[in-house]
């Protein structure tokens, strides 16, 4: 965390000789902790506070990169605990597990769906980060093979897992110039890993089951010159993982240089059915930076990846989309108008089902500032005036030759004044649900 | 290498609330609910130990609902023809408590009336000894026109009456003072309108230990940012010492993830939503966990696998204690 004006002041020299081109040195550490001089104005500043103050301008998680041959897993870089007190910045990259005992047309076929799986969610093309490549069989030559396969399949970034040095270094062999992950270092092996993190350019990941274990290795591999560390703490079940999760967190925000680091959560594959999308659901809302999953499924990622959007929105401002007159399925003017708000959820359940449906309309979407449709009205942001202002601004009524505007079920009290508002159209009250309005526009609207 | 971990320690607590009466408290229930009482953030067990775990109801409607997933239809299959052996199938899969949804209709066509609505409860109470939530339609004056009749036919139960709103709270909150129920207090989404409802329910009389509120909450994909971040914040504004702010919490992840096009509809879906049943679980267990571990103390679920999910993720919750 920024350190404030009087405590930079401390660490100058104090003598007010004027040469930073300020009167008093408590002038220039005011000027710095507001970030409008350098720290070089002044020629007096020690080593020693130097390094302080470019240790108090780091942010209080360090930003990690994985880089693979084409994209890049960023974790790291939060300030807060409650995403409402700001927001969450770097999404957690979701990487799927393969294990090189695996069958190589398995592998084949887990890393081709998962690389190109892409889902829409409001108009936002979600996927996955990467994988997670692990050395189950103990075999250089094996890992080795397996992750060149990977790597010709796709170029996202990768963690390799294992806790062999050698043989993770065959695998690091066929990443030249990526910046992979080395999961596996613990108390026993980490110095081993770290020297192979330092040759390579990897990142580090760390296992431990406490705080205190997690600790003093990060402190000692910091102190070998690795500087992109993972942390994993290594705890069994939900309870203790939040607990862990929560504790690193906070300890890191309250400048606790040691835990200053993104973690990563594994989820087992094994268990009753749903307990890995609910450990991962956890770690996504609950300060993971990376969550790898034991297998793919859509089903599974898909809601993961909606979660994460959503635990990581910006509080303030509401997805939305641009008020405007949108075409769908080339409408003509026999097409009739439909009228929603421009909250991204409110467009894109509205205009997927129409367009979902092969049905032609004109969908003109008011500026509601990115609420949805009741919450608007109840807050008077989608009203009779506002809908007949969009009608005219639009230019709607020169596209058709029907003048026929439907409005939103939920709001079926907008039509008198609307009617009012725009005498010349007919208004009809559409269904309250989006789903419904494919049957709706076939059966009632002919 | 000793590492000190912080430990917040706050001056208020959420208030404990208990749901259901047994024989000899006063009802007829075989086993009772009881919530709230934690002066930390959820399952933060390593600063003070949570007293009650978060509890999951199973919703279920008077009569079979015409608008449900077929998925959840063909889970609970014959039992959710009539309230009484839906009830019994819940308690059979293992939930802590019932909410019985009702809708603006009757039998058939009818619009619900006060002998309808008194029929369905006693079914239930008479078939399930778990306690009870019952909730109306949401419209005011139809909510008070059958919660005041159940009340009055069921005193002593301690059911959790709803949904309580500004427009009808007065009504609601006398007819449980009356007969020794609760209420379950609504508001859309936002501290203050929750403060503001809770502190015209008090000022009626009603005790602190009567009360659950439901701040409202959306679906995964759906707005469930908002519910999540109100919840956070009420937490913790109950731990800072707002009075107002500490009852415990009811959320409805079942209603509002099985509205989601997700979870609701098997047709017509783009492949990469994955396969629906799967899809469906995973979109009502991820809303009710991430709100559990928001803040929630009882959550409302729907489909009874989701409900063997949620019940093990709170299991793993209240089990685990760090060093
Ligand atoms: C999330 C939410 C919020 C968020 C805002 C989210 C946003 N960006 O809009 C927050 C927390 C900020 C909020 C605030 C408020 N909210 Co609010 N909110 C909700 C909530 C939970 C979900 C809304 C949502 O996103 N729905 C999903 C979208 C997709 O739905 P939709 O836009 O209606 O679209 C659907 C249909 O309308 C239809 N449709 C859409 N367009 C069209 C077009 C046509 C032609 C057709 C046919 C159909 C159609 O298809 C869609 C899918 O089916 C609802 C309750 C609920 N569970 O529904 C309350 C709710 C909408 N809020 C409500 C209220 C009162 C408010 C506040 C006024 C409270 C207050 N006093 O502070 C404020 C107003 C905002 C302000 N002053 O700034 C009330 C409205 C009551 C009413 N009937 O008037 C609701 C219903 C809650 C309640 N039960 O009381 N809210
Ligand atoms: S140059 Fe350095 S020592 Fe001199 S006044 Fe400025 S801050 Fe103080």
């Amino acid at each position: 965390m920024a350190l404030a004006g009087i405590q930079i002041y401390k660490l100058l020299p104090q003598t007010n000789c004027k040469e930073c081109g300020f009167p008093t040195c408590l002038a220039f550490a005011m000027k710095l902790a507001a970030k409008q001089v350098e720290l070089d104005a002044c020629p007096y500043v020690t080593e020693d506070s130097k390094k302080q103050l470019a240790e108090s301008a780091m942010p209080p998680i360090r930003l990690v990169t994985l880089k693979g041959k084409a994209g890049e897993a960023r974790a790291g870089n939060e300030v807060v605990l409650f995403r409402h007190e700001k927001k969450f910045f770097n999404r957690p990259g979701i990487f799927i597990r393969v294990a090189d005992t695996a069958a190589d047309e398995e592998i084949a076929v887990t890393v081709g769906a998962a690389s190109s799986y892409a889902v829409d969610y409001v108009g936002m093309k979600l996927g996955l980060d990467g994988f997670a490549v692990e050395a189950a069989s103990g075999d250089k030559a094996r890992l080795a093979a397996v992750v060149g396969a990977v790597r010709a399949a796709t170029g996202l970034p990768l963690i390799l897992v294992g806790r062999d040095p050698e043989v993770l270094a065959a695998g690091l062999e066929k990443l030249p110039g990526e910046a992979p992950l080395l999961m596996g270092a613990d108390g026993s092996n980490w110095e081993a890993v770290a020297d192979l993190a330092l040759k390579h350019g990897a990142a580090l990941g760390l296992s431990g089951a406490s705080l205190e274990e997690l600790a003093e290795m990060a402190v000692k591999a910091q102190e070998k010159g690795v500087e992109d560390l993972v942390l994993h703490p290594a705890a069994e079940g939900l309870g203790a993982s939040l607990a862990l999760n929560t504790q690193i967190r906070r300890l890191a925000l309250k400048n606790f240089r040691p835990l200053g680091y993104p973690t990563i959560s594994f989820t087992s594959g094994g268990g009753p059915a749903g307990r890995d999308a609910v450990a991962a659901a956890q770690a996504v809302c609950k300060y993971a930076g990376f969550v790898v999953l034991d297998r793919f499924a859509p089903e599974l990622v898909y809601p993961l990846l909606v979660l994460r959007e959503n635990i990581y929105t910006d509080p303030q401002k509401p997805i939305q989309v641009q008020p405007a007159i949108y075409e769908i399925n080339n409408p003509g003017p026999a097409a009739p108008v439909l009228v929603t708000t421009n909250f991204s959820i409110t467009y894109f359940s509205v205009a997927n089902e129409v367009e979902g449906a092969g049905l032609p309309a004109w969908l003109v979407v008011t500026d509601a500032e990115g609420m949805s449709v009741l919450t608007a009205w109840a807050a008077g942001k989608f009203d009779a005036a506002s809908i007949a202002k969009a009608v005219k601004g639009f230019g709607v009524a020169a596209k058709v030759d029907q003048k026929l505007i439907v409005i939103p079920g939920h709001t079926a009290v907008l039509s008198g004044e609307l009617e009012e508002e725009l005498p010349d159209w007919t208004i009809r009250v559409g269904p309250r649900e989006a789903v419904d309005l494919p049957r709706y526009m076939k059966e009632v609207l002919v | 290498m000793p590492v000190e971990i912080p430990k917040d320690s706050w001056p208020g607590a959420v208030n404990t609330v208990t749901l259901g009466a047994t024989g000899d408290q006063g009802g007829s229930r075989t086993s009772t609910v009881t919530i709230g009482g934690e002066r930390s953030l959820p399952f933060m067990h390593f600063e003070s130990p949570m007293p009650h775990r978060p509890a999951i109801a199973m919703e279920i409607a008077p009569a079979r609902p015409a608008d449900w997933s077929a998925v959840l239809l063909e889970a609970w299959g014959a039992t959710a023809d009539d309230p009484g052996s839906w009830a019994r199938a819940c308690e059979e899969a293992g939930a802590d408590l019932i909410l019985l949804q009702f809708g603006l209709k009757g039998s058939g066509d009818e619009p619900v009336s006060a002998d309808f609505a008194v029929a369905a409860v006693k079914a239930v109470l008479g078939s399930t000894g778990l306690p009870l939530v019952v909730v109306g339609p949401g419209q005011a004056e139809v909510d008070n026109s059958i919660l005041v009749p159940i009340a009055d036919a069921t005193k002593g139960e301690r059911l959790v009456l709803g949904l309580c709103e500004e427009g009808n709270y007065r009504t609601l909150v006398a007819a449980a003072m009356a007969n020794d129920h609760l209420v379950l207090g609504k508001t859309p989404m936002d501290v203050n309108l929750a403060k503001q409802l809770n502190i015209l329910m008090s000022d009626m009389g009603l005790g602190r230990d009567r009360v659950v509120m439901d701040p409202t909450t959306a679906a995964l994909g759906y707005g469930i940012e908002y519910g999540y971040s109100v919840m956070e914040r009420l937490r913790l504004a109950a731990l800072q010492g707002d009075g107002m702010t500490q009852f415990p919490i009811l959320v409805t992840p079942g209603a509002e993830a099985w509205k989601a096009k997700e979870s609701k509809v098997g047709e017509g879906t783009p492949a990469e939503w994955g396969e629906w049943r799967q899809r469906g679980m995973n979109w009502e267990a991820l809303t009710a966990v991430s709100l559990v571990e928001a803040g929630a103390h009882v959550v409302v679920l729907r489909h009874p696998e989701s409900l063997r999910r949620v019940r093990a993720a709170i299991d793993e919750l209240m089990a685990s204690e760090t060093a």
